[in-house]
């Protein structure tokens, strides 16, 4: 273990790395024995990523940001955008999505860093349905309530090898999980450094932090903006993998559909969220197929995981002692 | 204070445990409970349960399976009994629709794809089945792209386009109420269209616009373009909006009285908002895409007796949607007298539905070259009550859908099969 | 010309008192217990179908008084039940809570009363315009503003001149120090949340009126009241009314030149009020930190 995983307080075991990285690799695989398909395994990827990312904010640096679909949305319409308008190619789309979302988050974040709490939390909220009224009514831009159709991702082309994620699901499945291995990378690199450790000072009291001599708001700005840019790559990718992009992508239901899912999986771990987001996508799925009183099975989620599960899967398997 | 902590905690493990396992319970139970029949041939339909338009969205669904139930009482499609799987596309998130008709083409398998009301839905739907290549009859998404701009080969559609139903109920509105015409618009891509059919139909009998507003989608309050329009001095103030923003804008201009100094009017109309309309508010001449009283016109009358019996309501235009939408499907492969799409497609082309599903007085017909629906539509008011109750809309004239539709080349259809 | 501004001014602050009414609920709840009520909206759809479905028995007038007292009773059950056990915690519990609370109430609201939009019934007297040169004044739209002026000024009564207001708003700068006093602050705050959400129930019957009934009436509701909160300022009650009103108006004025801005404008004002005095208009610095 290195000094910085040691800091991290054992959240992460080489053991649980290799059991997700051969989960995921194979997931496409073993999906279909247990009722699933491959796009639903992708989109668990795309919405693990996205779950983790906010994750880093909330999780990490204990700040409640319940805003994040707005930087998923703008992930999502700017790689859309770029391919319908301006003909890109599959990755500089998703770099110009990233791009968007990066720079939103660093204005917003610099206007609402020094609030906290619940106040934090409803000035996300307000300015994720911005963005979402935005997308819906800024019709000849963004498509409006119709969403951005009529383009669709295509095959990308290294030069030496031609990477056909347009015909095949699977290819797809491959190309988002190697940026999401990419992305969640970083995130750790990030954690384990002496940047992450001081997050996680900020996470558990913020005042000693302060009397450190801990630029507080600067780092929580960068976590912010380090969150929703992350979160906008998983936006990218899940427009790439509907072929659409439309306003729901960006409105409160999957800010909190996000954070349930890092709750579910366990805030205080890495792959927390992922596990997290992996049940709540597959349980939407299977359970949306058989009632179409899914809403209130989802909103029991909420409500059972915050009243009996509130430190999540990891975290209770973590220590079962303390549940 | 520790001893009842323990005991809680004790408690809560136990509960957290069984719960555990129930989950895993139900989560490893799928391919279980969708083990089908092998052979059977089965119908998807994508369309929404929840949300805003989950009204239409069940009525379609009680039409399917009421055609579900007549298909397989008659032997089933090529002899093989028939499934519907139904999935929740909700009313607005294109991702759970693509999501759920990958779903139903690749794990469920299924031979044929519904959906949806929504048309952007539906067009994102249309994407992946012509992607896949499975046949997707469209039963109530209105967009004129779907036949037109962004048509397939293997995607049909069964309700009307805008500029059909423009084109139907100008004439009336023109001749009966005057010419200046004031629109209040919804402003997405259903409602651009749907006024500049409106606009071009009307301005083609004499009429003019003499203005109008575009209304954000799911406006609470219509006052201020209601004052507006007041101001305005029109005939006709044209209600482009649907469902409940119809219903809101519908409820307050009554209540401002300006039903009795302008006539209201719009173009398409349905049973779902005219029925959460309180009866004063029942008013105004639009455009029906099929309605339940029909005297005089046979099988109709059996059909509404059935939905009634089913459900306790008449049959709205959305249940018929349903309904032919299914019956499509059965009569595609039996004419085909096979599954493969592009069969089944082609036979589609010109294909005129029985008397017992077009439920109308003029022939309902597939276009070819578009794969659109021809059926009638049903100019008139609404009203507070008729003779029998649910009798909301009175219907003046029947217009034939070929008078009112224009010739394939304006669609801007133009459709290329697969090798 | 100018006589359409005035109407839409008119009709703005109108449409604002209507504002001003939900988020006032939701302000209460908000300032005392420290929870993002997200499922207000649904207690609103709540208030609205239970006066549906009583009407036919008890008449409107009987409704308009029961159905948000059912409301609020209903309220007072979930309070004891789900939210009490979150008080002190992480704000992010009571906030994922009430989200999955607006989930299930929008999903029960359409299993029981059904997806299709009812129609309310309210007394023909009511519908009719004032007159016909202000023909935009009907009867109703007075009526609601009577309403909420009794409303607001039954509630700032309550708060100002009886002990129970005196702890709730006690309670909102110092919670700790009261209970010390010896309140029973569970009581205190479920009584709170009673209230709060018996408005809500009330603006659910009196928006059912002037809006068509259909289970999705409450997520449409619930945008506005937050932006009024954040513009009026965190911690003021009478902050929420005016920020209410302010974007009632706002929204009424920007109709009469750019329609499809009305709710746009809205989220103008919040950023503008955020850059300029982030705490609100009337808010407290330090509040809720």
């Amino acid at each position: 273990m290195t000094r910085g995983e040691a800091a991290l307080g054992g959240l992460r075991s080489r053991g649980l790395d290799v059991a997700v990285g051969l989960a995921l690799l194979f997931m496409p695989f073993w999906m279909g024995a247990i009722g699933g398909y491959t796009e639903l395994a992708s989109r668990i990827v795309v919405m693990g990523l996205a779950a983790m990312s906010l994750n880093f904010l909330l999780g990490f640096t204990g700040v409640l940001s319940f805003g994040h679909a707005a930087y998923f949305g703008l992930g999502a319409y700017g790689a859309a955008m770029a391919i319908k308008y301006l003909g890109a190619g599959t990755i500089p789309a998703m770099g110009l999505g990233v791009l968007v979302a990066t720079f939103a988050a660093m204005v917003i974040g610099a206007l609402i860093v020094k609030r906290r709490g619940v106040y934090f939390a409803m000035v996300t909220i307000a300015f994720g349905q911005v963005f979402y009224f935005l997308a819906f009514r800024w019709n000849d831009v963004t498509g409006g309530d119709d969403g951005l159709t009529g383009w669709r991702r295509l095959p990308i082309d290294f030069g030496f090898v031609r990477l056909d994620i347009v015909g095949s699901d699977k290819a797809f499945y491959y190309f988002a999980l190697a940026i999401f291995a990419v992305c969640v990378g970083a995130m750790a690199m990030l954690l384990a450094s002496p940047f992450g450790r001081t997050l996680i000072a900020i996470r558990e009291n913020e005042r000693r932090a302060r009397f450190l001599g801990v630029p507080i708001d600067f780092h929580i700005w960068l976590s912010f903006v380090i969150s929703c840019l992350f979160v906008s790559v998983a936006g990218a990718l899940y427009a790439l993998l509907n072929n659409f992009t439309d306003p729901r992508a960006l409105r409160f239901d999957l800010s909190g559909n996000l954070v349930i899912m890092a709750v579910l999986g366990g805030m205080r771990s890495f792959w927390g969220p992922l596990i997290g987001a992996a049940i709540f996508v597959a349980l939407q799925d299977y359970v949306s197929s058989h009632t179409e009183n899914w809403m209130s099975v989802i909103g029991l989620v909420f409500v059972l995981v915050v009243r009996f599960f509130p430190r999540g899967v990891l975290g209770m398997l973590r220590n079962p002692a303390k549940a | 204070m520790p001893k009842s902590n323990a005991r809680a905690g004790m408690d809560r493990r136990r509960l957290v445990k069984s719960g555990l396992v129930l989950a895993a319970a139900q989560l490893a139970s799928p391919f279980v409970i969708r083990a089908r029949a092998a052979d059977a041939v089965r119908i998807g339909l994508d369309n929404p349960l929840t949300g805003t338009y989950a009204a239409p969205g069940k009525n379609e669904l009680i039409g399917c399976q009421m055609a579900l139930a007549g298909i397989n009482a008659k032997g089933g499609i090529l002899g093989r009994p028939v499934e519907l799987v139904v999935e929740d596309s909700t009313s607005g998130d294109a991702g759970a629709a693509v999501q759920k008709a990958r779903k139903l083409i690749e794990s469920d398998k299924v031979d044929f794809l519904l959906g949806n009301v929504n048309s952007s839905l539906a067009l994102a739907m249309a994407q992946v089945s012509n992607e896949k290549g499975v046949l997707h009859v469209v039963p109530g998404g209105h967009t004129d792209a779907i036949t037109g701009a962004s048509c397939h080969w293997n995607v049909f559609r069964v309700c009307n386009t805008t500029q059909m139903e423009a084109n139907a109920v100008a004439g009336a509105l023109v001749k009966e109420y005057g010419k200046k015409f004031y629109y209040i618009t919804p402003d997405y891509s259903f409602g651009h269209t749907l006024e500049t059919g409106m606009v071009k139909a009307i301005a083609a009998l004499g009429g003019e616009k003499v203005g109008g507003d575009l209304v954000p989608l799911g406006s609470v309050d219509f006052s201020s373009y209601l004052i507006k329009a007041q101001a305005m001095n029109p005939d006709v103030i044209i209600f482009l909006v649907q469902g409940d923003d119809m219903l809101n804008a519908l409820k307050q201009a009554v209540q401002f009285g300006l039903d009795k100094k302008v006539h209201l009017a719009g173009a398409q109309q349905e049973m779902e908002p005219l029925e959460g309309l309180p009866p004063e508010a029942r008013i105004g001449t639009w455009v029906m895409e099929w309605y339940w009283n029909q005297p005089g016109v046979p099988h109709v009358a059996e059909f509404v007796e059935a939905t009634k019996k089913r459900t306790g309501r008449v049959p709205t235009a959305r249940t018929w949607f349903g309904y032919v939408s299914t019956w499509t499907c059965a009569h595609a492969a039996e004419s085909a007298k096979s599954l493969k799409a592009v069969d089944m497609a082609k036979a589609l082309q010109d294909f005129r539905l029985p008397p017992e599903i077009a439920l109308g007085p003029n022939p309902v017909i597939y276009r070819a070259g578009q794969n659109q629906l021809i059926a009638s539509l049903f100019v008139g008011d609404a009203q507070a009550k008729g003779a029998a109750p649910d009798d909301l809309f009175k219907v003046t004239k029947v217009v034939n859908g070929a008078e009112a539709a224009g010739p394939v080349g304006e669609s801007g259809c133009k459709m290329t099969w697969p090798t | 010309m100018t006589q359409v501004v005035l109407f839409n001014i008119f009709n703005g602050l109108i449409v604002g008192a209507f504002y001003a009414l939900m988020a006032l609920g939701l302000s209460l709840i908000l300032n005392l217990s420290g929870v993002i009520n997200f499922a207000h909206g649904g207690f609103l759809a709540l208030g609205a179908y239970l006066a549906y479905t009583l009407i036919p028995y008890i008449g409107f007038w009987g409704a308009l008084i029961v159905a948000p007292l059912l409301t609020a009773a209903i309220g007072l059950v979930v309070e004891r039940v789900l939210i009490r056990p979150l008080y002190g915690g992480d704000p992010l519990y009571g906030l994922l809570l009430t989200f999955g609370l607006a989930y299930i109430f929008e999903d029960m609201t359409r299993f029981v009363w059904g997806a299709q939009s009812l129609p309310f019934q309210v007394p023909a007297w009511l519908t009719t315009s004032l007159s016909s040169q202000f023909f935009f004044v009907t009867g109703y739209r007075v009526f609601m503003v009577v309403i909420v002026v009794a409303t607001v000024g039954g509630l700032f009564a309550v708060l100002n001149h009886t002990r129970l207001g005196m702890r709730i708003r006690a309670g909102t700068r110092d919670l700790d120090t009261v209970s010390t006093l010896g309140v029973n602050i569970r009581v205190l705050r479920s009584l709170n949340f009673g209230i709060g959400i018996y408005i809500a129930g009330l603006a659910g019957v009196l928006a059912a009126g002037l809006l068509g009934l259909s289970p999705t009436i409450g997520a449409s509701l619930i945008m506005p009241s937050f932006v009024a909160i954040i513009v009026g300022g965190l911690g003021s009650l009478l902050g929420t009314l005016l920020g209410g009103l302010l974007i009632g108006i706002a929204s009424g004025v920007t109709a009469v030149y750019l329609p499809s801005a009305t709710e746009a404008v809205m989220y103008v004002m919040m950023g503008l009020v955020l850059l300029v005095r982030p705490r609100g208009l009337l808010g407290e610095e330090g509040r809720l930190h």
